[in-house]
Formats: structure tokens, C-alpha cells, sequence
């Protein structure tokens, strides 16, 4: 059955992706080939092999219970709040909140996950920012 | 010698203090990353890259760090074979046969002395086969026009995932995949915009280094995510390491088992689609054929760990020929090595000998550096790495999350990166569930557009006749082992991996 999906899908994909390439605007200057021709030889083997899951898939993988899918979702939302807020609050008190997080889910006790993710934020801070000069996002306050 | 006159220019620049120390951290660091559950050579250079990168050094200084970390990493990774039989990647697996039994019989120090010495065996003599053999291959890649390199890129795609690959469909996918990610961007030669939905931070393509960071390090921490609380090692660390030095009447009786094991563990390495699983894996049955007189392998042969040791480290010194002769990379890890060399600016192949001698040369010297500082580093202290292994991975995967996010915001600095850097963690995670092979695909957005190029070149100068292609026998040799190599598996692989599994099986059996 996943095998199935991920045929159908990559099919789609691979339509999408010969699709956008045939809209690719040709410029004034060419060459025999083209910008076009290498992206349609991909999309073709993209679309064979799609094609090859379907007709002949794997066995059934394993995939989590909903609670766990679920639960790997709100971390997903966790990072991408972490990517957006990162410039706005600036790497330390970012890093705290979604380090402890991850740690907290990952089956530390709660307070000790808090400890946890301030250590790997300030951690990394000294390491990378105060050793090694890497810049680092800074927040309001400066760090 | 020409060699030995190139390889004294390469030690005089790898042995500056600077370069020293930085290999003395590589090594150090690498041991760490790779004993760490659930990290490896490939993860652990790949999180480093993009650090290495901000930094600053310069390419020579870069390289000798982070190839220091590789081979450190290789070197970690036995520690948990053989303490926890948990292979840290594929190659490590057949060192488990033996490696884990020894550890139960209380003699795992000895088995990890032992291994660090049949490592440096078959590193070591790789390295000399690559210094005599690269030049070698090189005089013969200026062969190569535009339409044989089409044909080689071609080769490593259809051979990459190696004789024991379980399915080349997935295989084939995961290539176009990548290659596909690769087209993203303004087009090199015609200057238009390619897939890029008219985002601006598109034209730029998607930088590898994204990619990789989230394909390898991001997937591992949704795959602790998913597994919270089933696997890990926590409880086993406390294993008795017994003696650390190996005994001289072992190493003696290990010796021709190395010698014959670094031979087929190198010729693995360098021809295409074999690479360090199958050198290990060769290597260990070979030796089995031949010394296994009184059935002890499996139960804690001190051969049975030694030759796959020296076979995968002579396969992983092997894999380097073609990658920096050819520019095409055989293996995962060599994948990632190129990875390196291309952030660092360099492009290897026939030319790099010729424009960058101090790069590939001060590159071996660090190898042969490497090297001899791991075996140093090791034996006495390989007490201090097994602690390592007693990190808890729910507070190592939050690490590893924020110092991946770190590296890649450190490139630009920009929310958008880190953004499709997630995108590629939960991708790479997914395709991992159904077997998807997530190699092809860095080598795909590592390749795409080299490949291309090559491709519009040949028919640029055959004036679009795309007969071209397979106009030399040099290149229709190319298509044939390229045609053969992705045809094999399909055939053969399902035995061969029968094969390996009944061996690991029955080793598992013996020693429970």
C-alpha cells in the first residue's frame, strides 16, 4: 500500500515536473539542447520508476501509530517555529525553548528538559559563537 | 619517484602546527561523533561541513579537519559494533559477527585495540594503492570528452547503490530525485529561470549543503522522534572492556588474514558499485573459506573481526581513486566527501591533480596523518570514548537538531534555508520508511548540473547528433558496465543479500 501511494505520487511529481519544464522560457541565446531536454529525461525516469512502485511495491512498511505521527508533527511545527522566530528572538532564547522541547519529548522529566535546553543553548553559544566567532542569530537583547 | 617527490610536498604542507592540531580535533571529534548513538561518518561530516565552511579556513586546513573527522568517525563507529552489536552504518555490520561475542567474553578491549590495528592495516595500504594508482586513472580520464563524462556520471548513478542493492527502482527514483532538485535555478548556460515559481531564493538553485544537513542529520532526529524510548543503548553501556592491548600472538596470527583482506577490501573500493559494505563483506567471507579450519568464526574469531575491519577500511580508501581522479563518487561516504570538496570550492577530477597538487597531495598527507593519530589515540584511550556511548540520545538529538540549524544559518542567515532544510529532514525521513535510498539523491543535486553541461557539450560540438554519446568505445564501454551494474542486482542481489542476512543470522544465533 505505501509503496502504492508513494507511486501514485511520484507519478504525479514527475507530471508536474515535465509540466513545468515544457513552460521553461527559451531566452535569445540556445544551444543544440536546449534548457528543456535534461529535465525531461529526468522527469521520464522519475515517472518509470513511479511507475515500477506501483506495478511491483515492497513489502508494507512500517510506519508509527497516529498518536506517535501526531506527535512527530508538533515537533515539525516546533522546528519550523524555531526557523521563523529564530531573527525575532535571537539564537539563546530560541535555541532554550526548542531544545528543551525536543528533550521534553524525547522522555526527560519536565524540569530537568528545561535545565537540558538551557545548557545545549548557552553550549552552543560559547562553542560556536564566543570560541569559534560564528555568527549567530541576535535577538533584541543582543544575544 | 614523481609520487614520493608530490607526496613530501603534500606532508610539508600537513605538517604545520595549525594543521596538526586541527587534525589532532578532527580525530578526536570524529572518534566522539561516530562512537555517538545514532551519528556516523556520513551525518557527522555532514553537520560539520556547513560549520567548517562559515569558519573560514582555508581549503587545505578544511580538508585535513574534516577528513579527520571522517576517519575518526569510521574508528568510533566499531565501539558500538562491537560493545553494543549495533552497527553504527552498513559497513560495520559484518564486524559484529565476531567483535560482539568477543565483547560478551568479557575480552572487548582487546577486540577494540584489535580492530583499531586491522583498521589502520587497510587505511593505511589503501592510502599508498591510492598514490600509486589516481595518477594512474588520471592520465586516463583526459580521455574523457564531454560525452564520456555523461557516460561516467551515468555509471556512478546506475551502479551506486552496489551489487546488493534491494531495489533499483527506488534506486533509479532517488537519482532523478535529486537531479531534479538539481535543475532548480537560473540555467548556467542559457541564463533562464528554471523551476523557481518565481522565488527569488530560488535562482540560486537549492545549495547542497541544505540538502545534505537535512537528508542526514535532520531525518536521524525525526527517526529518534518516531522510536522515542524503544531503541537505545543505555542500559548495555556498562559492558568490562577487559585488557586494551592487544596480545602479539593474536596480532601475529591476524597478520595474513589483514594482508589478504586490505587486497580485496581496496579492489572492492575502486571499481564501481562495489564499495566498503561489500569490501567488508568479501573480505569477511574470503577469510572465512580460507582460516576458518575449526568454525570458530562468528563465535569470536580474532580473524573473523580483523578482516572486516581491514577490508571496509581498505574499501573506504579505495572508493577515493575514482572520486578524486574521475569526480565521481562510488559510495555514500565518498558522496559526502565530494560534498566537502565542492563547498571548499574544489572539483576534483583530472584536473585537480594538475591545478590543486597541493590540495590532493596535503589531502593524503593528512590521511596518512589521520591515520597514524587514530591508531595512537585509540588504543590508550578508547576507555574515555566508550563513555560516549553512555549519552542518552534524547539529549544528544536535541544537539545535534541545533547544531545543524546553527551551521546552515551560519551560511546565510536566512529563515528560508532552514526552512527547506526541514523540509528535506521530514523528506528524508519519509523515503527512509519505504526504502528509498537517500544517496543517489545528494549525488543527484551534487551532480545535476555538472551532468548536464557535460550532456549539452557533447551535442553542442556534434551539433545536436545525438549519436555523439556512444561514438567511442571508451564511452560505449562506460554505457555497458553502467547498463550491467544496474541490471546485476535485480538478478543476483536478492541472493547476496539472502546471503549476508544468513550470515548475520547465524552469528546471532551462535553468540545468544
Amino acid at each position: 500500500m505505501s509503496d502504492r501511494v508513494f507511486g501514485c505520487i511520484g507519478l504525479l511529481l514527475a507530471v508536474f515536473f515535465i509540466w513545468q519544464a515544457s513552460q521553461i522560457q527559451l531566452g535569445f541565446i540556445t544551444d543544440p539542447v536546449g534548457p528543456k531536454v535534461f529535465p525531461y529525461i529526468i522527469g521520464g525516469v522519475l515517472g518509470l520508476s513511479s511507475l515500477y512502485a506501483l506495478i511491483r511495491p515492497d513489502p508494507e512498511a512500517r510506519w508509527p501509530r497516529l498518536t506517535t505521527l501526531f506527535e512527530m508533527a508538533v515537533s515539525l511545527a516546533v522546528m519550523i517555529a524555531y526557523a521563523v522566530l529564530l531573527p525575532v528572538l535571537g539564537f539563546v532564547i530560541a535555541t532554550v525553548f526548542a531544545a528543551a522541547y525536543l528533550t521534553w519529548r524525547l522522555g526527560t522529566s519536565p524540569l530537568w528538559s528545561l535545565v537540558t535546553g538551557v545548557l545545549t543553548s548557552l553550549g552552543i553559544y560559547t562553542v560556536f559563537h564566543l570560541i569559534l566567532g560564528l555568527s549567530l542569530a541576535k535577538g533584541p537583547l543582543g544575544f | 619517484m614523481d609520487v614520493f617527490s608530490s607526496l613530501a610536498d603534500g606532508f610539508a604542507i600537513a605538517l604545520t602546527w595549525q594543521n596538526l592540531a586541527l587534525a589532532l580535533i578532527g580525530c578526536l571529534l570524529g572518534t566522539i561523533i561516530g562512537a555517538l548513538p545514532g551519528l556516523g561518518p556520513s551525518n557527522g561530516v555532514a553537520i560539520l561541513i556547513p560549520l567548517a565552511f562559515t569558519l573560514g579556513l582555508e581549503p587545505t586546513a578544511a580538508l585535513i579537519l574534516l577528513t579527520s573527522v571522517y576517519y575518526g568517525a569510521m574508528y568510533g563507529g566499531r565501539i558500538s559494533s562491537i560493545l553494543l552489536n549495533i552497527p553504527g552504518d552498513e559497513p560495520a555490520l559484518m564486524t559484529t559477527l565476531d567483535g560482539y561475542p568477543m565483547a560478551q567474553q568479557g575480552r572487548a578491549g582487546e577486540a577494540l585495540a584489535l580492530s583499531g590495528v586491522a583498521s589502520f592495516v587497510g587505511a593505511f595500504f589503501a592510502t599508498w594503492g591510492l598514490v600509486f594508482l589516481a595518477p594512474q586513472l588520471v592520465s586516463i580520464a583526459l580521455l574523457f570528452g564531454p560525452a564520456e563524462y555523461f557516460a561516467l556520471f551515468t555509471l556512478a548513478f546506475a551502479t551506486l547503490g552496489g551489487i546488493a542493492s534491494k531495489n533499483q527502482g527506488k534506486a533509479a527514483f532517488a537519482a532523478a530525485l535529486g537531479l531534479g532538485i538539481a535543475m532548480i535555478g537560473v540555467d548556467g548556460q542559457t541564463g533562464v529561470p528554471r523551476f523557481t515559481f518565481g522565488e527569488v531564493h530560488l535562482y540560486d538553485g537549492i545549495d547542497f549543503l541544505v540538502a545534505l544537513v537535512g537528508l542526514f542529520a535532520l531525518s536521524e532526529v525525526f527517526v529518534f522522534l518516531e522510536q522515542r524510548g524503544e531503541a537505545t543503548g543505555e542500559a548495555k553501556g556498562k559492558m568490562k572492556l577487559g585488557r586494551i592491548t592487544p596480545r602479539l600472538a593474536i596480532l601475529a596470527k591476524c597478520v595474513p588474514t589483514m594482508a589478504r583482506s586490505t587486497v580485496l577490501g581496496f579492489i572492492a573500493g575502486v571499481l564501481p558499485g562495489a564499495g566498503a559494505s561489500l569490501g567488508s563483506f568479501i573480505a569477511y567471507s574470503g577469510e572465512k573459506r580460507l582460516a576458518d579450519k575449526e568454525g570458530t568464526f562468528g563465535t569470536g574469531d580474532e580473524r573473523g573481526l580483523a578482516a572486516p575491519e581491514a577490508g571496509n577500511n581498505a574499501a573506504a580508501g579505495g572508493a577515493l581513486v575514482p572520486m578524486l581522479a574521475l569526480g565521481v563518487p562510488g559510495s555514500g561516504t565518498t558522496a559526502v566527501l565530494l560534498a566537502m570538496l565542492l563547498a571548499l570550492n574544489i572539483t576534483p577530477g583530472p584536473l585537480l591533480f594538475q591545478q590543486n597538487p597541493d590540495v590532493v597531495w596535503g589531502l593524503i598527507a593528512a590521511l596518512f596523518i589521520g591515520n597514524v593519530m587514530l591508531l595512537a589515540l585509540n588504543i590508550p584511550m578508547v576507555g574515555l570514548f566508550v563513555r560516549v556511548l553512555l549519552v542518552p540520545p534524547r539529549i544528544l538529538m536535541p544537539i545535534v537538531a541545533m547544531v545543524s540549524f546553527v551551521g546552515i544559518y551560519g551560511i546565510s542567515g536566512s529563515s528560508f534555508d532552514l526552512l527547506v532544510m526541514i523540509a528535506f529532514g521530514v523528506l528524508g525521513w519519509g523515503l527512509r520508511k519505504i526504502d528509498v535510498p537517500l544517496v543517489p539523491i545528494i549525488l543527484g543535486i551534487l551532480l545535476g548540473n555538472a551532468m548536464e553541461a557535460n550532456l549539452r557539450r557533447a551535442l553542442t560540438i556534434s551539433d545536436g547528433d545525438w549519436s555523439i554519446l556512444v561514438a567511442s568505445p571508451l564511452a560505449i564501454t562506460l554505457w555497458v558496465i553502467a547498463i550491467v551494474g544496474f541490471v546485476l542486482p535485480i538478478l543476483f542481489g536478492k541472493r547476496l543479500r539472502r546471503r549476508m542476512a544468513v550470515k548475520k543470522d547465524q552469528a546471532g544465533s551462535a553468540s545468544d
